[in-house]
């Protein structure tokens, strides 16, 4: 067996235990600050490691674990997401005050945990990796013991979650007693030998619905907005960079391959969760006066966008949102961490606290411009580029009409942007004070805006990475 | 490898927003550098537009640097006879632009400068650009600092004006964006390349679905009727500087995309929807005179005119001949200085004054001679006054339309004569007449103030004494255009 096929997931997982052992032997409040540091610049060096074998692509333990270039480049992701998140709860400490070795250490090992998931090469491990992630989000999710929504949000999340995870168990089942496999190359081999019987479409559909649950899509997104606003704001923001990204993995996996004898019911069934889920999502952020319910209900728009590349299917469906999940972790930060700095310091969630944000801080007040723009689409942002890509594949498909519902529709974000930053730059402030924005913060926001802006002009070493990844993965 | 003028041209307002963001404190100094970056900008494109050699015409400065190889993107830029009069307009205009918000804005300059380079940057970057998706790119770019221009530093209902104007801007875009990549995927060469796009024929199904995308896309931008609605209210709501940029050059993108891309492209969809388009464009011109009649704003009256003036233009465009195009396109660029310069008159008036409504004006052309002079100036070019260089355009667009289309030409050509009866209103109502007591006070514009005014009348003058200088170059693009798409030509409609 092959050790180095593991080694990120072994350093990580010894960094997290390392975290724990460190924190015992020096446990003052002051070394908390250099612990999230810490964590960080273990994270990266692990990312840079990463970034260095994206290129390995073997299996072992009998297939159980798939060491290829997709699941590299997830974990790449899953990294980067990481350091960001490690980054800007620092400055979140204010809010968590105790017990914040733990809390890094479980942010940790929920990166370690996504990065078990696209690994999986079969349904058992995977279900586990779903598992692990699920019980590390549900405890930083009530890491607030203050505040009452914090416990209620981990709550309805591991109650929605087990359920979740009972209809996608009941859908493995099924597979499995089709094909007698739980290995994906192995049911994928036994479903394309033959016509396709009723069966592997009720698989299909529960499958589906379960993984929708856990990348939010529209009908399946009831539990997002309470959790995202009940959970700490960097968890918030791991929740719609990380885990979600997670999903998408898993359904490129599964849904490419597995399904692949049924792609024209799901590529259907896909379209119209694409639709439902950026227009209700869009929609219903119209009206939100709550920041994270807000950008909750924007990223559950912009998962609908996500999922065209998967109606797409093929190469360029694949690149497309490995692009756009790869852009969403920028520029989501951006917006949920200015966010984050601004519920921990001035202590209010309100859209309308906003007001006159660019006088107390310009900085905030131009990263949240310009995340939300990227968000949004526009051109110059790194999100224009990944939007433009998603359309690009689906057009290509022949889904032309569901791209200009989708462009069209995708106006409504930008109004609900524009709203915001008129409220940041246009209104007029009720305090002056300014706001302060420590120095963690300013690097990991100052890091991602400048990822935004590159890519956004110059998209292409981004583009070819995509290119050679689901090269790899769909020769 | 040769100078790069056309970069220079188009990354200096942005090297001097980036100098601004991070280096400038005073606003001063904001103001001087954003001069300084738009005067290079100017000097280039004059430069640029007297050594284009002529006689051999097609794409000249061009440059090109391979950007996203595996979609076939790439930066290359490139002007003809048809984008280089909107070059020069669009270096005119900023230059003045700065002027005419020297003593207007006084509220958060840098950030003001800021937008406002950016937004120019992308105004030459469509004008440039032969690649497609950079053009989309650029088009966006030159639409959204508008929000902020107009929701920050604007006046008269601006927040309502400035998401309108943007809703629907975007909106258009949307439809853009689907054209933009169907004709991408249906002609199979994987290069965003304009020419190369251009060199596949479409069967006609595909150019009329796609050319109608475009037309809306474009449409919403060109101000048609009934797409028309934003254009009036964000002009009025805008501040100075930027209602001539926006009326003067943006609209002016919409109508030189139909030419540059969905015309170029898409002959057969062009021919298919040319009665349309010259319909609503009689409309536009028609309906916009008479509405702009009807206003007591001084705003509202350009802002209108500025709808009635895009219908002659893409009548122009509609009627497919290459005497009609000649004059849509001199007409975009006559239109682009004449309204500029309305603007940046009104603007003058309002920052004195404080009130654009009429009735209470009167007489002002006893404390403001040289402002009522260059408003009647602008105003017999509006009218299509001979010896001004609007003449020659709408005489060109109504000589060729008039062999397609002669029940519409006759029925624009009589929206010139509203156009008459309102610019003079305006003229008599605002200028002339006794001195009234109430604006004994008024200054007269000096200084700085002077600047734009100056050289916008100078170009209406000059060019209008020689219009050669506009149309033999104008010329040069459309001969190979029309060499291009010659097969589509249409005639004998109503």
């Amino acid at each position: 067996m092959n050790y180095v096929l593991f080694l990120p997931e072994l350093l990580v997982a010894g960094l997290g235990l390392l975290l724990l052992v460190v924190h015992l032997l020096w446990r003052t409040q002051d070394g908390s600050r250099s612990f999230g540091y810490f964590t960080a610049a273990g994270l990266a060096a692990i990312a840079l490691y990463a970034y260095f074998n994206l290129g390995v692509n073997q299996t072992t333990l009998e297939g159980t674990w798939v060491s290829d270039p997709l699941a590299a480049f997830f974990k790449l992701l899953f990294l980067l997401a990481g350091i960001l998140v490690a980054l800007s709860s620092i400055s979140y400490l204010r809010v968590i005050k105790e017990y914040f070795t733990e809390y890094l250490m479980l942010v940790v090992f929920a990166t370690l945990s996504m990065m078990l998931v696209v690994s999986a090469g079969d349904l058992i491990s995977l279900y586990i990796g779903l598992e692990f992630m699920a019980i590390c989000f549900c405890v930083l999710t009530c890491y607030l013991k203050t505040s009452p929504k914090s416990p209620e949000a981990a709550l309805k999340y591991i109650v929605i979650n087990a359920f979740s995870s009972a209809v996608l168990l009941y859908g493995f089942s099924l597979l499995f007693g089709l094909t007698g496999s739980v290995s994906i190359t192995g049911i994928t081999q036994a479903l394309t030998a033959s016509d396709p019987q009723p069966a592997v479409y009720l698989a299909l559909v529960l499958v589906l619905a379960g993984f929708s649950f856990k990348t939010s899509l529209v009908p399946f997104h009831m539990w997002t907005p309470d959790v995202y606003e009940g959970a700490p704001t960097p968890i918030t923001n791991f929740f719609a960079i990380g885990s979600k990204a997670a999903g998408f993995g898993l359904m490129i996996r599964v849904f490419l391959t597995v399904f692949s004898a049924t792609a024209g019911t799901l590529v259907l069934l896909l379209a119209v969760l694409s639709f439902l889920t950026f227009t209700i999502g869009n929609l219903v952020a119209l009206p939100q006066t709550n920041i994270k319910r807000f950008l909750a209900y924007a990223s559950i728009g912009s998962a609908g966008y996500i999922i065209m590349g998967l109606v797409a299917g093929g190469r360029t469906g694949v690149e497309a949102i490995l692009f756009y999940l790869m852009i969403n972790v920028f520029s989501t930060f951006g917006a949920f961490g200015v966010a984050s700095v601004f519920g921990s310091t001035v202590g209010t969630d309100e859209i309308a606290d906003y007001a006159g944000l660019s006088k107390r801080s310009p900085f905030l007040a131009l990263v949240m411009l310009l995340s939300t723009l990227s968000l949004a689409g526009v051109p110059g942002l790194a999100g224009f580029v990944a939007k433009f890509y998603v359309f690009l594949a689906l057009v290509h498909k022949g889904f032309a009409w569901l791209a200009l519902v989708g462009v069209v529709i995708s106006i409504v974000s930008v109004f609900y942007f524009l709203r915001l930053a008129k409220v940041m730059y246009v209104y007029e402030a009720s305090e002056k004070e300014p706001v302060r924005v420590d120095a963690s913060m300013q690097l990991a926001l100052a890091a991602s805006m400048v990822v935004t802006v590159v890519f956004g002009v110059y998209p292409t070493p981004l583009v070819n990475l995509v290119g050679q990844v689901a090269q790899a993965f769909l020769p | 490898m040769n100078f790069p003028f056309l970069s220079v041209i188009m990354l200096a307002p942005l090297a001097g927003a980036l100098i601004i963001l991070f280096l400038i404190k005073e606003d001063l100094h904001v103001r001087i550098v954003s001069a300084v970056v738009s005067a290079i900008s100017l000097a280039l494109s004059v430069f640029v537009y007297f050594t284009y050699d002529r006689v051999v015409g097609g794409m000249q400065f061009v440059e090109e640097i391979p950007w996203i190889q595996k979609l076939g993107v790439s930066y290359s830029l490139g002007v003809d006879g048809i984008s280089l009069p909107m070059v020069l307009l669009t270096g005119l205009v900023i230059f003045t632009g700065i002027f005419a918000s020297w003593t207007g804005i006084t509220n958060r300059v840098k950030e003001f400068h800021i937008a406002l380079l950016i937004l120019v940057t992308g105004v030459f970057g469509v004008f440039m650009t032969r690649d497609l998706f950079f053009f989309f790119v650029f088009y966006e770019i030159a639409v959204i600092p508008m929000y902020l221009l107009i929701g920050i530093w604007g006046s008269t209902r601006k927040e309502y004006g400035a998401m309108k104007l943007t809703i629907y801007l975007m909106l258009g875009s949307a439809f853009l964006l689907i054209g933009i990549i169907m004709l991408y995927l249906a002609s199979g060469t994987g290069s965003f390349d304009i020419a190369t796009l251009a060199s596949v024929e479409y069967e006609r199904s595909l150019q009329n679905i796609v050319y109608l995308l475009m037309l809306v896309g474009f449409g919403v931008l060109a101000a048609l009727w009934p797409l028309h609605t934003w254009s009036p209210d964000g002009h009025v709501a805008a501040p100075t500087a930027v209602s001539m940029l926006h009326a003067g050059v943006l609209m002016k993108l919409a109508a030189y995309g139909l030419v540059r891309v969905a015309l170029f492209a898409l002959p057969e969809g062009a021919q298919t929807w040319a009665p349309v388009i010259a319909t609503l464009a009689t409309v536009n011109a028609v309906y916009g005179a008479l509405v702009a009649m009807a206003q007591r704003d001084m705003k509202f009256v350009i802002g209108y005119s500025s709808v009635s003036h895009m219908g002659f233009v893409l009548f122009g465009l509609a009627a497919m001949n290459s005497i009609s195009l000649n004059g849509a396109v001199a007409q975009m660029f006559a239109h682009g200085i004449m309204t500029a310069l309305f603007f940046a008159l009104v603007g003058l008036v309002y920052d004195k004054a404080h009130t654009r409504y009429m009735p209470e004006l009167g007489g002002l052309a006893h404390q403001m001679p040289r402002v009522a002079a260059a408003f009647v100036i602008a105003g017999l070019a509006s009218l299509g006054l001979p010896g001004l260089i609007n003449f020659v355009a709408e005489f060109l667009i109504f000589t060729g339309s008039y062999q397609v289309y002669p029940v519409l030409a006759v029925l624009s050509i009589l929206s010139i004569v509203v156009t008459a009866a309102y610019v003079l209103r305006v003229a008599k109502w605002v200028f002339f007449g006794p001195s009234l007591k109430r604006w004994e006070h008024l200054p007269e514009a000096t200084g700085v103030e002077f600047v734009p005014i100056a050289i916008l009348v100078g170009v209406l003058v000059v060019m209008g004494a020689f219009p050669s200088m506009l149309t033999g170059m104008i010329d040069t693009g459309v001969a190979s255009l029309m060499e291009h798409i010659g097969f589509a030509q249409i005639g004998g409609n109503f």
